[in-house]
């Protein structure tokens, strides 16, 4: 890693950590929420960004974690701890379950499969009342920070899903430059090449959608112990959308486009109801517009095309650097 | 020894007085010039049909503004887009508490957004008046003091609905579809307590549907096909209407029992037809803009006043542009009654003591009473008819409080 | 009682299909001009309605007003096409996605801003009169969208089979690339396409208002079961499309109606599962061709 490049990350490490002692708690709270829609970008980046099968249906996993700790939490009082892994264990199984059958579906069919399961989930969770609470939801109450650590828990909460965010992201890192992260990738670009050189797409296809869910079904846990209240209503239609919204936004393929993503859709409707309480939505699809005409490829694909171009600029003699993947599906961080 | 005393007692009084004095005034979101009060409803998405309800609120506290304001003080009212989503709520309200600093949350919509928030709001004493929604539990001053509601129950009008069938209708075989929500559950569960054991046997069967279903065309027919004489309608408008219209295509005529939520005459029945409409009952409690029959009542008058002049754009058929102006006009009662003691403490306090106060659309004879046990401000209500053109109020006015 | 239980709910399954049929078709053409699912159909669709309704209230008698709603639809697909889809043309399949998505989100908005949530009626052209048949009752109206539906199909079929225009439209959606050395003019094509595709959906919205009454989110929940239709037609296919509305209209009452521990809680649930398996069996789609992948 260049050096200029540690010392700005370590710089936005410092302040990432610091800022449960300079912003309030509504402000934590937000940061809180970016903290978890990362991890779930994340998570359907890995399938969608990297192996190429688009989902519409990760409000269904997101909506599973949450439930899955909250019914723990307030059914059988079990430690918040315990649910988030449990929960993410919970995903993992319910999306390798469900990559099985998905294998014979691609593209536009995935894509409704996914999207039947983001319409079903809210359905299902009201129906089975005598668990979930029904249309009521569940209320839960905040976690406190362990051991007498004097921390609020707004604070105690956002450590927490920041700690988790960065495990997960080294997770991820590790992962895309293992063998079975190369095999991801290959099944996308090319299936029938990863196939003839002995990968198993079919394992690797359901695994990835078991990981993708995983990873949305911990940050659906901490989601809803962050909002402290789960409910059907939470996690709509348009939630899945969102995500899907986040992953393009942020940058296909591209590892940190989760925070860009994230950000994006945490603050953006924010700002767009700040421009017109008459029509907030107008504004924002605007955005979304505007956003896709100027970084096509996300903002991940946007700033690696400007370092490109600035190091051209350094070393004019290089000659192809500038070739930016014209797809941001297959472009790689 | 003497002067020692003295600057005890001094120090003391001066501590008192620190520690009680601006209690009363410190609280946030009141200075001498302005009262600043938070909310939260849709904008956006596909609940965004309720945000009428806040345009019609900001529309009237600009009004109070032009005319002087509660007690000199301008209202600041603050509101903003939750989406009808419970986790965006959740943030909203705490942007409205912890950096805007408002004095009390009113009016936030939909049940499970206000569950979200119930506790936080309890947990930092913040009032949390008048909530758009008409579940049961926002009536409960023991376990949840600053938080109250203000139209009546769902489940209150369920009864209502229960009582009439009991006593009208000998042999009833009931048949109902409902939203499979909250809101659903709530008149459902109503209307099974109010029928008591007879709910067992007397309904034949239950329909939902979800906000996403095009048409409630197949739950119609299956309806009618289980024999029911009676229908009881909670759905809300653009089902009520789609509803309304079918039973009457396929040439259903059960006793059709329509909640309140949907019996706007310019935006209901109209549509699904004014002659298909004719028969159905409902409970009323505030004045339906598009009902005929108030064309000269004066409180009619003002509000097309008012609409006229600060919410130009607002549609006149649409009941919601009733039920904001007078909820808020509900909330300046409040605040006048709170003198110059604006804590939050005294607006509670004041919420909590509403006696017989009476606002122009609601139906003639219906008062907001609340108490420190009453966290009820509407309990009554009106039976009524159509007639193909209005309603036509029949029976006494039902008093949920009186029992 | 059974029987007749059974033959309305079909007859009402097909009535509701009919409008799932006629935006699924829209679907269709855009999918074959742009590889793509154009999420904004619904609201294009509900949008141009409320043109027609502005007619209608002018005084414009119905059908100047129809005709009048299709042209002006058709150039508001064409010029969606070619000002707001056009940079990203040749982008990554999922940000024309999203700018559907952004499409959909302004039309809802501005459709409310502009006329407000409250349910409008909106006429049908058809005569008002139920028609029985045995103990079994519909409307003039479901036949209507029936038969329009079909009519629709047949004129699309006809224009895609026989007409030199029809013809390079399919030309450039498959092979833009020969199509250019060809003379064909890919971009406009492209934007034809689109404007065809508005114009389909302002006829199924026209053909939707009357049933389920006009207001911002009346395609909301039809542009899901839309999807579906396409998706198990064959999204290639405009007959799979129409048969896939049909099917749909009609697996969703019956499962409401005969699957009773399930009953209408889980109703779309249930449709969703049968499509889902569907597909399973038939990757394609009922009516789709394979795509045969060249290594």
């Amino acid at each position: 890693m260049p050096r200029g490049r540690a010392v700005g990350l370590g710089a936005l490490l410092l302040l990432v950590l610091l800022m449960p002692f300079a912003l309030s708690g509504f402000r934590l709270f937000q940061f809180t929420q970016v903290c978890v829609y990362a991890m779930v970008l994340l998570g359907l980046n890995l399938l969608t960004g990297y192996n190429g099968q688009i989902s519409l249906g990760h409000g269904a996993f997101y909506a599973l974690g949450a439930y899955t700790a909250a019914i723990m939490i307030d059914r059988w009082s079990v430690p918040y701890g315990w649910t988030i892994p449990a929960a993410g264990a919970a995903c993992f199984l319910v999306g390798f379950l469900f990559g099985i059958p998905a294998l014979r579906l691609e593209g536009l069919h995935l894509a409704l499969a996914t999207f039947a399961l983001a319409l079903a989930v809210p359905q299902i969770l009201k129906y089975f009342d005598g668990w979930t609470g029904g249309s009521q939801g569940i209320v839960l109450s905040k976690p406190r920070a362990p051991l007498g650590i004097p921390l609020s828990p707004d604070q105690w909460l956002y450590y927490l899903a920041l700690v988790v965010l960065l495990v997960l992201f080294v997770l991820t890192w590790n992962l895309l430059r293992s063998r079975p992260g190369r095999a991801i990738v290959a099944i996308r670009d090319n299936p029938i090449a990863a196939r003839a050189m002995g990968i198993d797409a079919a394992l690797y296809k359901s695994l990835t959608f078991g990981v993708s869910a995983g990873y949305t079904g911990v940050a659906g846990a901490l989601g809803g112990l962050a909002v402290a209240f789960v409910a059907p209503d939470s996690f709509n239609v348009f939630l899945s959308i969102t995500f899907l919204v986040g992953i393009v936004i942020g940058g296909l393929a591209s590892v940190p486009g989760a925070i860009f993503g994230a950000l994006f859709i945490q603050f953006v409707p924010n700002y767009a109801q700040e421009i017109s309480k008459a029509a907030p939505w107008a504004i924002y699809g605007v955005f979304l517009i505007a956003f896709m005409y100027v970084m096509p490829d996300g903002v991940a694909g946007f700033l690696r095309r400007l370092a490109h171009r600035a190091g051209d600029q350094a070393r004019p003699v290089r000659p192809a650097a500038s070739t930016t993947p014209k797809g941001g599906q297959h472009a790689h961080t | 020894m003497h002067t020692r005393r003295t600057i005890l007692a001094l120090s003391l009084t001066v501590a008192l007085g620190l520690l009680a004095g601006p209690a009363s005034a410190a609280d946030p979101g009141v200075t001498a010039t302005e009262i600043k009060i938070g909310h939260t409803n849709p904008y956006s998405g596909p609940a965004s049909a309720y945000g009428t309800i806040g345009k019609a609120i900001g529309a009237y506290f600009k009004k109070v503004n032009e005319e002087g304001g509660v007690n000199g003080r301008k209202i600041n009212f603050i509101t903003l887009d939750d989406g009808y989503s419970p986790p965006k709520a959740v943030e909203m309200v705490r942007k409205l508490v912890e950096q805007d600093q408002v004095l009390l949350l009113f009016q936030t919509l939909g049940t499970p957004s206000n569950t979200a928030i119930w506790k936080y709001m309890n947990d930092q004493q913040v009032p949390q008046l008048f909530v758009a929604t008409g579940a049961t539990k926002w009536g409960d001053p023991k376990g949840h003091p600053w938080t109250m509601g203000w139209q009546p129950t769902y489940q209150t009008e369920g009864h209502i609905y229960a009582q009439y069938i009991l006593r009208n209708v000998p042999d009833a075989k009931i048949g109902i579809l409902f939203q499979n929500d909250d809101y659903g559950k709530d008149y459902l569960k109503g209307l099974k307590d109010g029928l008591g054991d007879a709910a067992k046997k007397a309904i034949v069967l239950e329909q939902s549907y979800e906000v996403t279903d095009p048409t409630v065309d197949s739950q119609i027919v299956n309806l009618k096909n289980s024999g029911a004489n009676v229908f009881f309608n909670v759905t809300t408008p653009k089902f009520a209407a789609q509803a309304i219209k079918k039973a009457a295509d396929i040439g259903w005529q059960p006793v059709h029992l329509l909640n309140n939520v949907s019996s706007s005459v310019g935006a209901v029945l109209k549509p699904a037809g004014l002659s298909a409409s004719k028969g159905v009952i409902t409970t009323q409690y505030l004045k339906d803009p598009t009902d005929p029959q108030w064309k000269n009542d004066q409180g009619f008058k003002d509000w097309v006043a008012f609409m006229d002049k600060y919410y130009p754009e607002g549609n006149k058929a649409d009941a919601f542009n009733v039920y904001g102006y007078s909820v808020a006009q509900s909330l300046i009662q409040v605040l006048k009654q709170c003198g110059n003691d604006l804590s939050r403490a005294n607006v509670l306090k004041q919420a909590a003591s509403l006696k017989g106060f009476a606002v122009p659309m609601l139906l003639p004879g219906i008062k907001i009473n609340t108490s420190p046990t009453d966290f009820y401000p509407i309990e009554q209500e009106q039976l009524a008819r159509f007639d193909g053109e209005r309603w036509v109020l029949f029976g006494e006015l039902f008093d949920a409080g009186k029992k | 009682m059974a029987i007749d239980t059974f033959l309305q709910q079909v007859v009402s399954g097909l009535a509701t299909g009919g409008i799932y049929a006629s935006l699924a078709l829209a679907l269709v053409m855009i999918y074959q001009a742009t590889e793509i699912v154009n999420f904004a159909q619904g609201e294009m669709a509900m949008f141009s309605t409320y043109v027609a309704w502005s007619m209608l209230n002018a005084g414009v008698p119905y059908w100047a007003a129809f005709l009048g709603t299709l042209v002006l639809a058709f150039l508001g697909g064409f010029l969606i096409e070619r000002v707001i889809v056009r940079p990203v043309e040749g982008k990554p399949v999922l940000t024309l996605v999203i700018v559907c998505i952004g499409l959909l989100v302004i039309l809802n908005s501005l459709a409310g801003w502009i006329y407000s949530y409250v349910i409008q009626p909106f006429p049908s052209p058809f005569p008002r009169a139920p028609i029985r048949v045995g103990t079994v009752v519909f409307g003039p109206h479901d036949l209507g969208v029936i038969v329009v539906t079909l009519a629709m199909l047949g004129l699309l079929y006809a224009f895609f089979r026989y007409t030199t225009l029809g013809l390079a439209m399919r030309a450039a959606a498959q092979n833009p690339g020969s199509s250019r050395l060809c003379g064909i003019r890919v971009g406009r094509m492209l934007g034809l396409g689109w404007g065809l595709a508005a114009l389909v959906g302002a006829v199924a919205g026209l053909l939707v208002a009357p049933v389920i009454f006009l207001e911002p989110n009346m395609m909301g929940g039809i542009l899901i079961y839309a999807f579906a239709a396409a998706t198990l037609g064959g999204i290639t296919s405009p007959f799979g499309a129409v048969v896939g509305g049909f099917l749909v209209g009609v697996i969703e009452n019956l499962a409401g109606t005969y699957i009773p521990f399930i009953g209408t809680e889980l109703k779309l649930t249930v449709a969703l599962l049968i499509i889902v398996v569907v597909l399973l069996v038939r990757p394609t789609g009922l009516f789709g061709h394979a795509v045969v992948r060249r290594v």
